[in-house]
């Protein structure tokens, strides 16, 4: 199951209207082995695509090191598509590279730049196979307080 | 001579879980043949065969010192003492099937 803040759920939403109809894509980074998707890093499309997405080599390298300084990783991969439903593709299936983190997807197909809803959908990628998982949204700063609490 | 050369979450089923090996050669080629000697299999997830000579896979980023090598050589890129290589499988995909 994912677990993902309202704030980070509504900025990945933002973000794939925002390139519609551009595929978006991005990271929500957190601290290693935590599975808490904390650090919304929104990445550039370097393909500038409809239909593929790639993050450009230099500013993969930089994002990488950043996390790696702070003992994070992407625990979240997020990519919307901009025609087609919010399922893995193939190409998204055979690139997968990180066997940890849940893979989101957004389908802007419906209303593109506009308001209105959008499917958000999360899977793990892990040798091929795709299995969906459930989404659940704290409101904000929920998940810092809960564990506060003893 | 040694390289430190970092090893992504998807590679390290090769290299016993390290983040990093140590590697030694004079060209990124020569050095990804020695990491093959130490980490059987590696090779075939970093380099394919391209209509009879091979080259670096198109999904697999390969840093010397923080440059990408496809920008300094490929795999002809040249390497030495205390140089760090850094290996980044692309992060990418989208709704056009392959």
């Amino acid at each position: 199951m994912l677990t993902i803040a309202q704030e980070t759920y509504d900025a990945i939403v933002a973000h794939a209207k925002r390139d519609h109809p551009d595929e978006a894509c991005g990271v929500v980074a957190g601290p290693e082995g935590s599975d808490r998707p904390e650090r919304f890093v929104p990445m550039v499309n370097a393909a500038g695509s409809p239909t593929f997405y790639e993050f450009d080599s230099t500013e993969l390298l930089a994002l990488y090191k950043d996390m790696d300084a702070r003992d994070e990783e992407p625990v979240v991969v997020y990519h919307s598509h901009t025609a087609t439903e919010a399922y893995p593709s193939r190409t998204d299936i055979g690139l997968a590279s990180e066997p940890n983190a849940h893979y989101v997807l957004v389908s802007t197909r419906e209303h593109g730049n506009s308001e209105g809803p959008v499917e958000f959908r999360s899977y793990r990628i892990t040798d091929g196979v795709v299995t969906e998982e459930e989404v659940t949204i704290t409101p904000t700063g929920t998940a810092d307080q809960r564990e506060s609490t003893p | 001579m040694a390289i430190e050369v970092r090893i992504p979450t998807i590679l390290r089923t090769y290299t016993d879980g390290a983040k990093a090996v140590e590697g030694s050669g004079g060209t990124l080629s020569a050095l990804i043949d020695d990491l093959e000697g130490n980490h059987p299999g590696i090779k075939e997830r970093l380099v394919e065969d391209k209509s009879g000579s091979v080259d670096l896979r198109r999904f697999v980023n390969v840093y010397i010192n923080d440059e990408d090598v496809r920008f300094i050589g490929g795999l002809d890129a040249e390497l030495s003492d205390g140089d760090q290589v850094v290996v980044l499988p692309a992060v990418a995909g989208g709704a056009l099937p392959a």
